[in-house]
C-alpha cells in the first residue's frame, strides 16, 4: 500500500511530509537548538534571527548572526530589538548545548545546529516569554501530531465492540445501545469538549492532562462510528460463514470479535485515517481556547493562542507559524487518506 | 395523511432522544468537582435570598437523581436560573440563539447553492483538469483550522480597514434607520460567514461528487440515456435529485458541525452567538448557563436532524414506504 | 430483411496497462418480425454489442472498426442528436435487472412520459391516455392507477412489464433485450418471453434477445449466435442449430443442459472463459475445447459458411 500511495502524485509527496514531520519530532531534542522550557525573559518577542552569508566588507564568509538588543523605546511605548553588529555569532552544525537525553536514558547535549560562544539563534523568533518557538514547535509538534492517533487507539476499540455487539443482537438491546449513541451523536461535540475539558481539575501534572484531553477526544467521536459499523453487522451478519460459525456453537463474542469485525478492516482504516486530522484540529482548538494542553507545555494550538492578539499578529507574525503546520499536517494527512480510500475501497462502497 | 403520521411519528422519537441526552449533560456537570453556586456565592451584588432560591431550585442537598428532576422540570417550565451575573438564562439566550441561527443559516444556504453546483461540476468532469483543481481546492479549505482562518481574516480586516473588526453591530446601531441596520448586521457577518463557508464548502463539495459519480454509474441512468433523453434532462432530472437526497440527510449532520466550527469562529470574531455564550460560560464555571446552552445546542441539532428527516420524507418516495 | 446489420465490429478497452481487443469481427443481422438470439457466457461481449448498436459504451471502450447499418445509415457516424432520436424511439432496450433500471424518484407514468411526449403532436389527455393503453397492452394490472405510484411500489416483473411498455409507448422497430429476465422468478420469467413473443407477433417489432439460457433460445429464437470470448463462433437459423450443431464450443453449450443429457451427472464446460487480457494463440476456445488439434488449431479460424446459411468459425468442422 504504501508504494501505490507514493505513486500518487500528491499523496506521495503528503506521505513524505508526514513521514518528515514525525521524523522530526521524534528527534526534537536534537534538531532544536534549544529545549522546550528555554526563555530569556529579555528576549521576548525577537524576531527571527537573520542570516548573514556575506560580511559588511562584501565577503563570502560562513552564515553567522547577530544577537539582539532590546530597546524600550518610549514614543511607541514598547520595545525594539536592534542587532548587537559588535559580534558575529557563527552557525554551526552539531554544537553542544543544552543536555538532553536520548530515549529517556542516554545523556547528551549535542544539536542539530546553534551558535557558538554566547550567541542565540532564533529560526522563528520568540514567543513572549522569551522562548525559542522554533524549538518550541518541534515540542509542541510531539503534542499536536501524536494526540490524535492516541484518541483514536482508544475510540476506534470501543466503537467497534459497541457497534458489533448492538448490531449482532439486535432486538431491544441494539434499540437501546443505539438510542444512547445517537444521544451521544445529538449534543454538538465541540460544546461537549469544552465542557468535559473545563471539568478537568486544574492541578494536575502534564501527563495526566494529556492523558484525559486524549479520552475526552476518544469520547466525542465513538458514537458515529459505532453506528457506521452497526449498519456493516447487520448486513455483514447474515452471511453465511457467519452462520455456519454459530452452528459449529462459537460464542457470540467470539462470533463478534473474530468473525464479523474483521470484515469491516478496510472501513476502519479508511476511517483512521481520513479522522486523524479532525482531532489535531479538536485538539489545536481546544488548547487555543486554553481548555486543552497548558503552558509551559507546548502544542500548536496553544502557542496559536499568543496570536489572539491584534498587536501580535500585525507586528509578529512568526506567531502564527503553528498554525501554518496545522494546516499542512491535516492537509496532508486529508490527501493521504483519500489515497488511502482510493486504493481500498476503489467503489467507494464504504462512505 | 400517511405523511402527517410519519412526522407526527418521527417527532415523538426526538423527546427520548432528548430525554437521554439531558441526562448525560446534567451527569456530566453535576460530576465534576465544581460548586455550581460558587460563582454566585463571589459575586457581591447577588442576594442571600436569591442564592437560596436558586440553592431550593437545584435541591442541591438532595441525591442527585432528585437533582436531575427538579432540573428537568424546571427546565420544561423555562424557568433555566440565572447566571453568575444574576440576569436570567433564559433571556439570555434568547438573545444569543437568533444571532447563531443567523450565522448557520446564511452559511448553509451558501455552502449548498455554490457546493451543489460544484459537485455537479466535479463529477461530470471526473478526472479532467477541471475535477482535479477542485479537489485540491476542496483539500485546502478542509486543512484550514477555523480558528487559524479568522485570525488570518481579522489581520486582513484590520490592515485593510474593510471590514469591522469582530462583533455583530456597531456602536452607533441604534441611531440607524432600517436600511442602515441590515446593512451594519450585513458588513459584520461577511467575514464569520467566509470562514464558515470555506470550513464547510468543501466536505459538502466532495460529498456531493462522489453521490452524483455514483448515480451516474447506476442502472437507471443508463436506462435513461438508452431511453434517448437529452443529456440535460438525464442531469438535472434525474441525476441531480438522486445525488442530492443523501445530502439531506446530511444537513442535519451539517448543522451540528456548523455549531461548533461556530463556537470557534465566534470567540475569534467576538460574534455574539451560542457557542461564544457557552464557551464564557464554562470558562467562568457558570453551570445554570452552560448546561442551558448545551440543552438548547442539543435541541438545535435534534430539530436540525428532524427537519432534514422531514425534508427526506418529502422528496424520498421510498421513505415513505 | 435485414433491419440491423453489424458488420465486422471490432471493439476494445482501454486500460491503465494497454488496450485490448473485446470484440473481434462481430458480423451481426437482424429481420424484421425475427427473435435473434446473441447466446454466450458472461463477458463473451454479448451486452457490448448490443449496447454498440445503440452507442452506449463505457467511457474507455473505442470502437476500432466496423459498421452498423440501420436505414441505410452507418450508426457509428451518427451525430449525438441523432442518435438520440433513434435511442428509445427505433431502438428501445430491455435492460438486464428492472430493479434498479427505473428512477425511484419519479412515477411510472412521469418516466412513460419521457418517451411518449416526443411526438409532439399529442395533447395532455392524450399521452395519459397512451400511457394507460401500453401498460394494458403488456398486461400490468389496473394500469390507471399504477401511472401514479413509484417504482419500489411494483415488484421486479411488473417493473420489467413497464419498461417493456417504453418499448412499444415508443413503436421501436427493434428491441433489445438484454438478459430481460435473469433478474426475475422462473414463473415470471415465463410470462416475459411470452409477452415478448407476442409483441414480435402483434407489431413485426425485431428483437435481439441476449441470454444464456439456451432453453429460451429454442422456445423463442428465429435465429441463433453463438458468441465465445469476443467472437460470433456459430450463426443459424434455428433447427438447423438445434438439429446440426457444429461449433465444440455450441456442442457443449448444449450439452450442459439438463435435458440433453443422459447421465445423471450434468456436463459443464471445463476451465473458465479466457478475461480480456488472456493472451491466446489461435482460436480462443482451444484450451477448452475437447476436439482441439493443436497443429491446426494454433491459427485462428474465420466464421465460414458450412452448409447453407449455417456459419461456423472452427478448423475441425
Amino acid at each position: 500500500m504504501f508504494k501505490e500511495i507514493l505513486k500518487d502524485k500528491f499523496a506521495g509527496k503528503a506521505l513524505i511530509i508526514l513521514i518528515v514531520m514525525y521524523v522530526c519530532i521524534a528527534c526534537a531534542n536534537f534538531i532544536a537548538p534549544y529545549s522546550k522550557d528555554f526563555s530569556d525573559r529579555n528576549q521576548a518577542y525577537a524576531p527571527p534571527s537573520p542570516v548573514y552569508t556575506i560580511t559588511e566588507e562584501g565577503k563570502l564568509s560562513m552564515p553567522y548572526t547577530y544577537n539582539y538588543i532590546r530597546v524600550f523605546e518610549p514614543k511607541l511605548y514598547q520595545n525594539i530589538y536592534t542587532l548587537d553588529r559588535s559580534q558575529k555569532h557563527y552557525l554551526k552544525l552539531f554544537v553542544k548545548g543544552e543536555q538532553y537525553k536520548i530515549l529517556g536514558v542516554i545523556p547528551c547535549s549535542i544539536h542539530l545546529f546553534g551558535t557558538d560562544d554566547g550567541g542565540r539563534f532564533y529560526l522563528l523568533g520568540t514567543d513572549i516569554n522569551g522562548r525559542d518557538v522554533f524549538s518550541r514547535l518541534l515540542f509542541g509538534g510531539r503534542i499536536s501530531l501524536t494526540i490524535g492517533f492516541l484518541a483514536l487507539f482508544i475510540l476506534f476499540p470501543i466503537g467497534l465492540l459497541y457497534g458489533g455487539i448492538s448490531g449482532y443482537l439486535g432486538g431491544w438491546v441494539d434499540i437501546i445501545m443505539m438510542r444512547f449513541a445517537e444521544a451521544v451523536m445529538a449534543i454538538p461535540s465541540f460544546y461537549l469538549l469544552i465542557i468535559l475539558a473545563s471539568v478537568l481539575p486544574a492541578n494536575m501534572t502534564s501527563t495526566q492532562r494529556f492523558a484525559l484531553i486524549v479520552i475526552i477526544l476518544a469520547l466525542i467521536g465513538w458514537a458515529g462510528f459505532a453506528r457506521v459499523v452497526r449498519g456493516m453487522v447487520l448486513s455483514i451478519k447474515n452471511e453465511e460463514f457467519v452462520q455456519s460459525a454459530q452452528t459449529i456453537g462459537a460464542s457470540k463474542l467470539r462470533v463478534i470479535t473474530k468473525h464479523i469485525l474483521p470484515q469491516t478492516t478496510s472501513y476502519v482504516i479508511i476511517a483512521m485515517t481520513l479522522s486523524v486530522p479532525s482531532y489535531i484540529l479538536s485538539e489545536s482548538g481546544l488548547s487555543f481556547l486554553g481548555l486543552g494542553i497548558q503552558q509551559p507545555d507546548a502544542s500548536w494550538g496553544n502557542m496559536l493562542k499568543e496570536a489572539q492578539e491584534y498587536i501580535n499578529i500585525l507586528y509578529r507574525p512568526w506567531l502564527l507559524t503553528p498554525g501554518v503546520l496545522i494546516f499542512i499536517a491535516v492537509l496532508c494527512f486529508n490527501l493521504v487518506g483519500d489515497t488511502v480510500r482510493d486504493i481500498l475501497d476503489p467503489k467507494g462502497k464504504v462512505r | 395523511m400517511k405523511l402527517g403520521k410519519f412526522i407526527l411519528k418521527r417527532i415523538l422519537q426526538t423527546i427520548p432522544l432528548l430525554v437521554i441526552v439531558s441526562i448525560i449533560s446534567f451527569f456530566i456537570i453535576r460530576l465534576s468537582p465544581v460548586d455550581p453556586l460558587a460563582e454566585l456565592r463571589l459575586n457581591p451584588s447577588i442576594s442571600q435570598e436569591t442564592l437560596a432560591k436558586e440553592k431550593a431550585r437545584l435541591g442541591l442537598d438532595k441525591p442527585i437523581i432528585v437533582q436531575y428532576g427538579l432540573w428537568a422540570k424546571s427546565f420544561v417550565k423555562g424557568d433555566l436560573g440565572i447566571t453568575s451575573n444574576g440576569e436570567k438564562v433564559s433571556v439570555k439566550l434568547i438573545e444569543r440563539i437568533p444571532n447563531t441561527l443567523i450565522l448557520t443559516l446564511i452559511v448553509i444556504f451558501m455552502t449548498w447553492s455554490v457546493g451543489v453546483p460544484l459537485g455537479i461540476l466535479g463529477a461530470i468532469y471526473n478526472k479532467t483538469k477541471l475535477d482535479r483543481i477542485l479537489t485540491i481546492l476542496s483539500s485546502v479549505g478542509m486543512a484550514i483550522p477555523s480558528f487559524f482562518f479568522a485570525i488570518l481574516l481579522l489581520i486582513f480586516a484590520v490592515k485593510t480597514g474593510w471590514f469591522p473588526v469582530g462583533g455583530l453591530t456597531s456602536y452607533d446601531f441604534n441611531d440607524m434607520n432600517f436600511l442602515g441596520k441590515f446593512f451594519d448586521i450585513a458588513h459584520h457577518l461577511v467575514l464569520p460567514v467566509t470562514v464558515l463557508f470555506t470550513l464547510s464548502l468543501a466536505g459538502l463539495q466532495r460529498q456531493m461528487r462522489a453521490n452524483m459519480l455514483d448515480v451516474l454509474d447506476s442502472d437507471y441512468i443508463k436506462f435513461a440515456r438508452a431511453k434517448g433523453l437529452s443529456e440535460n434532462k438525464i442531469i438535472f432530472k434525474h441525476a441531480l435529485r438522486n445525488a442530492i437526497n443523501p445530502m439531506i440527510t446530511l444537513l442535519g449532520f451539517e448543522f451540528a458541525g456548523l455549531l461548533s466550527g461556530a463556537a470557534l469562529t465566534e470567540y475569534v470574531f467576538q460574534y455574539p452567538g451560542l457557542g461564544r455564550l457557552i464557551l464564557e460560560a464554562v470558562m467562568k464555571s457558570d453551570i445554570n448557563l452552560v448546561m442551558a446552552s448545551l440543552m438548547i445546542g442539543s435541541i438545535m441539532l435534534v430539530l436540525g436532524n428532524l427537519l432534514a428527516d422531514i425534508l427526506l420524507l418529502i422528496t424520498d418516495p421510498r421513505v415513505r414506504g | 430483411m435485414k433491419l440491423l446489420d453489424i458488420k465486422n465490429l471490432n471493439l476494445s478497452f482501454k486500460m491503465e496497462n494497454g488496450v485490448f481487443p473485446a470484440l473481434y469481427d462481430v458480423s451481426l443481422s437482424l429481420n424484421k418480425g425475427e427473435i435473434h438470439a446473441l447466446v454466450g457466457e458472461s463477458g463473451c461481449g454479448k451486452t457490448m454489442t448490443a449496447m454498440s448498436i445503440i452507442k452506449l459504451l463505457p467511457k474507455n471502450a473505442i470502437i476500432t472498426s466496423g459498421e452498423i447499418i440501420y436505414n441505410d445509415t452507418d450508426i457509428l457516424k451518427s451525430s449525438d442528436k441523432e442518435l438520440r432520436n433513434i435511442r428509445g424511439s427505433k431502438i428501445a432496450l430491455i435492460p438486464q435487472d428492472p430493479m434498479t433500471s427505473l428512477n425511484p424518484l419519479y412515477t411510472i407514468g412521469n418516466q412513460l412520459l419521457e418517451i411518449i411526449e416526443k411526438d409532439k403532436s399529442l395533447t395532455k389527455e392524450e399521452m395519459r391516455e397512451k400511457c394507460i393503453e401500453v401498460l394494458e397492452l403488456v398486461k400490468l394490472p389496473d394500469p390507471k392507477n399504477k401511472l401514479d405510484i413509484y417504482p419500489h411500489e411494483l415488484s421486479g416483473g411488473m417493473k420489467q412489464r413497464v419498461i417493456i411498455a417504453m418499448a412499444l409507448a415508443s413503436k421501436a422497430e427493434i428491441i433489445i433485450a438484454d438478459e430481460p429476465t435473469t433478474a426475475l422468478d422462473v414463473t415470471i420469467q415465463a410470462q416475459i418471453m411470452k409477452l415478448l413473443n407476442e409483441i414480435k407477433k402483434e407489431f413485426n417489432t425485431s428483437i435481439l434477445l441476449i441470454t444464456h439460457d439456451l432453453g429460451l433460445v429454442g422456445e423463442y429464437a428465429d435465429e441463433i449466435s453463438v458468441m465465445y470470448s469476443g467472437r460470433i463462433v456459430e450463426n443459424a437459423r434455428k433447427d438447423e442449430f438445434f438439429n446440426n450443431t457444429l461449433h465444440p464450443y455450441s456442442k457443449a453449450l448444449m450439452g450442459a443442459l439438463p435435458a440433453n443429457t443422459n447421465d445423471k451427472i450434468l456436463k459443464t464446460i471445463d476451465g473458465q472463459p479466457p478475461n480480456l487480457q488472456e493472451e491466446i494463440i489461435g482460436c480462443r476456445f482451444s484450451p477448452r475445447c475437447e476436439d482441439c488439434d493443436i497443429t491446426v488449431c494454433q491459427e485462428l479460424p474465420c466464421l465460414k459458411e458450412k452448409t447453407p446459411n449455417h456459419f461456423v468459425s472452427c478448423h475441425k468442422v
